[in-house]
């Protein structure tokens, strides 16, 4: 750690710099605490999630089969094109953290900014997925979300009268069909279709699980590049204001680790939901 | 030995600056968006004092309502009055409202009061003192704290707007996936709350790296700071995941995600791993730093060097570690496998090992010093004391065959009291007692310190000692109604009114301390810069200390040797000798 | 991939850079990105391969090798403080921990589950 300064000796404020807060004695003290912080932060990010993770691995580790059925609702293609923007994203803000640190103001706008329009593209093409899922009624207490925009609820497990109900209530019919073709593509054999149309129904009751941790994790995820745009813009404001220096751009390497972390989650979130094999 | 005074002629000020931080800038806003450490840490001792008061008014609901079997208090009659206070609609039992007020005096008290109370307002106030350093590494965040800490506050206000909640503090789920009471808003304040306690961690993990004052190393630093270390890195690495399961809990309640709720295809078993993840380590963010205020106050008011200054430290880590590995203690009977249950009950065991290392060299501290029975020293002797019982105690919960017998009786509920409060809370009060005449410039009232203190010890241990007997004889904890235990415990009644007696006893010595404390702020004697002969870095500064901490830096020496403070009548403080 | 960084501040005054600066180069960070999106591709391509349980730890090794790409260029984890490193190692340390426990005590109870489960 920085027990660095050979200046400043006296409690006093001499020379201090405007950026250059009154309790550190000098630029290295502040650049050193501001990064340890944003790792210590980072730490509590990914045991943040690790919450979800660990419920991901109980119910995989338990239920694989409910995993693998869930698997092919999902569109490997998006997700890999999704993996892809946001590693550009991460590139490009690790070269914006680069301009950043040899004064480059220019580089840092363009690089931010290309930062952001991945950004936007990854929430995007995440919202389209999302549209897909809604339609067929597959996000777990759909009704209670619809209810809150004044929607009447209907559908599967609905009462009239009462409050939409908690849970997974998906369009059964589209369900079951999507695992039936699922099933044909692996060339599973079906001896008795009665039976067979029993079990796909339960298969598709069973998703809920699935889907429910599906929406967490990649909602969670989602709310932390929503989090991501709003500092970026931040960071980006300042750096159209000049505010940054080679003496100065912790807040763009703070920021930029933030939006790396995103991008690590995302690197496991792709692989653990769409790649089931 | 020359101790503080209780009779003093009002001397000439001693040296105190004339703009120390209480006075540096005026007005409500200035201390509501203060940046300086020491104001946020008076806050949240203003915060958390509220706080305690809240939360002993439940303990005194359940208390009162425990003196006899069958409805006492919570009658028909004020269930009625209860709910039309509230803005819930429903008709209130007094077993419901019994369920209530004990599931808010342990969220109120947990929450509110015992995680925040000595690293937030003690340590905020002492931490960057005792490093020689301005401030803590991120002022701005540290003030968020406290906001947060408020807006949380303002949630479990809610919570009891809305008719409370009725799951008890651990929010089990599936009863708190389905009961109606107010759960949401409880479960949204802790999360809140719980930010606020990641953020203080953070702050104080990045201030003990990056300003301690040049030349101190890690083993010059004084206890508290080790301590508080200690409490910073479970707090980031515990918080998070209470974060996350309070999220689940939330949306399975709301959506029905199916992670928790057996009846959607959940795990229960999963949340209490959850909860407990965070929660038993939490039991040492509570008590790690009461550790350190009585390794500074024992050594202080012996006069002597801390016994095994390493040894306390490395323990402090010791335990913060060890505290990650014991979390499944508490789901014995609660559906975890027998082999988990093993382990995790062999486990416990180690925890015990760091704890009673500090107790031991806290009484080979004292062993041959010069005690001065001041009040924050007899607190720090009750600490041990209680402390040592509910330790000992504990190791009866942590072993598997015997816990199966006591599990969820009122010996957990006097185990655990005797940590939390007779372990936290005193040593908060110590500490408060220590630090009062550096916070506020003013010395109170030694007498009147040292009597409460023993009406304290003495409340204390009427309320709590009866509920190991009659929890070792099968007493069930959060029990409305004994009427059915009466012929299999003998003296139930009289043991219950025992507690209750002592109960009020307890509270009314608390009630006694802001009085004389308060008191002192009108008419205490000025406080000498070091009125207690402490070798720590914020003696060196006025008192109260001014704006930036330091008028000049602090020279850097052993936290506890003080051999070379003498004490001097004019100022009627210890002054260093050349 | 070569790592050189350069150090900018070794011919300005010393005050110029806050110490430990590393600029990676921009070529190193391309390089970074291009390895990242063939693993992504890589990882793809696997699964359709048949390798029984081993589909999985394919998937998480090539996850924690592009994951550790990322941090050590593009968060400059290599180039930076220990102790930072240390902050984040001990993240997973404790997660592993966490999922650890808990992966073997749900393992171990899930039969008395299916005990007392109802059959329909």
């Amino acid at each position: 750690m920085s027990e660095t300064s050979e200046q400043n000796d006296a409690v006093g404020h001499d020379e201090h710099p405007p950026w250059l807060a009154h309790h550190f004695d000098t630029p290295d003290q502040q650049a050193a605490s501001a990064k340890l912080g944003m790792w210590t932060f980072l730490l509590t990010e990914i045991l943040f999630f690790s919450g979800l993770f660990c419920a991901y691995a109980v119910f995989r580790r338990n239920h694989p089969e409910i995993f693998f059925d869930g698997h092919h609702f999902l569109n490997t293609a998006l997700g890999a094109t999704n993996t892809a923007v946001l590693l550009l994203s991460s590139f490009t803000m690790a070269w914006g953290v680069r301009c950043a640190q040899l004064g480059q103001r220019r580089g840092l706008i363009v690089t931010l900014t290309a930062t952001l329009l991945c950004a936007l593209v990854f929430l995007g093409i995440k919202y389209t997925e999302y549209k897909v899922k809604w339609e067929h009624h597959m996000v777990p207490g759909q009704g209670r979300i619809e209810a809150l925009f004044g929607v009447q609820p209907e559908g599967e497990g609905t009462v009239p009268g009462e409050p939409a109900p908690r849970g997974f209530h998906p369009d059964i019919e589209y369900v079951v069909e999507h695992l039936r073709e699922a099933d044909q593509e692996a060339g599973v054999r079906v001896i008795a279709e009665s039976v067979y149309q029993a079990e796909l129904e339960q298969r598709a009751q069973y998703l809920g699980t699935f889907f429910g941790i599906y929406f967490c994790l990649t909602g969670l995820h989602a709310i932390h590049v929503i989090c991501g745009i709003i500092a970026i813009t931040w960071i980006l404001r300042r750096a159209v204001r000049n505010e940054f220096s080679p003496q100065y751009f912790a807040p763009v390497d703070c920021v930029g680790l933030y939006w790396h972390l995103v991008d690590l989650i995302w690197i496991y979130l792709f692989p653990l939901l769409y790649l089931i094999h | 030995m020359a101790t503080t005074t209780q009779t003093w002629e009002p001397t000439q000020s001693p040296a105190a600056a004339p703009d120390n931080y209480l006075t540096h800038t005026r007005g409500i806003t200035s201390w509501i968006f203060t940046l300086d450490h020491k104001r946020v840490g008076i806050m949240f001792l203003v915060s958390v004092t509220i706080c305690l008061g809240l939360g002993a008014f439940f303990a005194l609901t359940i208390r009162t309502e425990l003196t006899h079997p069958g409805p006492t208090i919570l009658t028909d009659t004020t269930a009625q009055l209860v709910s039309k206070l509230t803005l819930s609609n429903t008709q209130l039992t007094p077993q419901q409202m019994y369920n209530r007020a004990f599931t808010l005096h342990g969220a109120v008290m947990i929450f509110l009061f015992v995680i925040p109370a000595i690293p937030s307002a003690l340590g905020n106030f002492v931490l960057p003192l005792q490093l020689g350093a301005k401030d803590v590494a991120f002022p701005r965040l540290n003030l968020f704290s406290y906001h947060l800490f408020v807006i949380g506050t303002v949630f479990f206000l809610l919570t009891l707007m809305l008719g409370g909640v009725d799951t008890g503090w651990t929010f089990y789920a599936p009863y708190s996936v389905e009961t109606s009471t107010a759960v949401a808003t409880a479960v949204v304040g802790a999360f809140i709350l719980g930010f606020g306690s990641i953020f203080t961690g953070l702050n104080f993990l990045v201030t003990v790296h990056t300003l301690r004052r040049r030349g101190l190393t890690w083993f010059q630093m004084p206890l508290m700071v080790w301590s508080l270390y200690a409490t910073a890195i479970i707090q980031l690495l515990a918080t998070p995941v209470l974060a996350i399961t309070l999220v689940l809990l939330l949306v399975e309640r709301l959506f029905g995600v199916g992670i928790f709720d057996p009846a959607l295809g959940g795990d229960p078993v999963l949340f209490q791993h959850f909860f407990w993840f965070y929660s038993h380590p939490a039991v040492y963010i509570m008590i790690l730093p009461a550790m350190g205020i009585v390794s500074e106050v024992i050594s202080v008011h012996s006069h002597k060097h801390i016994f095994g200054y390493r040894m306390i430290a490395y323990s402090s880590i010791a335990i913060a570690l060890l505290g990650f590995l014991v979390w499944g203690h508490h789901m014995f009977v609660s559906g975890q496998s027998a082999l988990a249950g093993m382990v995790f009950s062999a486990l416990t065991f180690s925890v015990a090992i760091p704890s009673a290392i500090k107790v031991f060299n806290w009484v080979a501290t004292m062993y041959k010093g010069s005690i001065a029975f001041t009040t924050p020293m007899i607190y720090a002797m009750i600490f041990i004391f209680l402390f040592g019982l509910g330790g000992l105690t504990g190791l009866f919960l942590g072993a598997l065959a015997t816990d199966i017998h006591v599990h969820d009786t009122s010996f957990v509920v006097a185990h655990f009291h005797y940590q939390m409060a007779g372990g936290v809370l005193i040593a908060f009060i110590c500490g408060v007692h220590h630090w009062w005449p550096k916070m506020t410039g003013k010395m109170y009232n030694e007498t009147a310190g040292r009597i409460v203190a023993l009406v304290i010890l003495v409340g204390f241990n009427l309320t709590y000692f009866p509920q190991f007997i009659i929890g070792s004889h099968g007493m069930p904890r959060r029990y409305f109604d004994y009427e059915g235990m009466l012929d299999q415990i003998p003296h139930l009644t009289l043991y219950q009114i025992i507690s209750t007696v002592g109960g009020y006893m307890f509270v009314g010595g608390l009630i006694a301390i802001p009085i004389y404390l308060l008191h002192s702020l009108k008419k205490g004697r000025p406080a000498p810069d070091n009125p207690w002969g402490a070798a720590t870095m914020e003696w060196q500064t006025s008192s109260p200390p001014p704006w930036d901490n330091f008028t000049k830096l602090p020279a850097v020496t052993d936290p506890y040797d003080f051999d070379h403070l003498k004490y001097d009548e004019t100022t009627q403080g210890y002054v260093t000798t050349p | 991939m070569q790592h050189e960084t350069s150090h900018v501040n070794d011919a300005h005054h010393y005050d110029d850079h806050a110490a430990g600066v590393h600029v990676v180069p921009l070529q190193v960070l391309a390089g970074i990105f291009v390895a990242l999106l063939a693993l992504t591709y890589v990882t793809v391509a696997v699964t359709s391969i048949d390798l029984g349980s081993f589909n999985l730890w394919i998937a998480l090794g090539v996850a924690t090798v592009k994951g550790a790409l990322v941090v050590l260029y593009f968060m400059h984890l290599r180039y930076d403080s220990p102790f930072n490193s240390i902050v984040f190692i001990t993240a997973f340390v404790f997660l592993f921990l966490f999922l650890g426990i808990v992966i073997m005590d749900s393992v171990a109870y899930q039969p008395a589950v299916y005990e007392l489960t109802p059959t329909p």
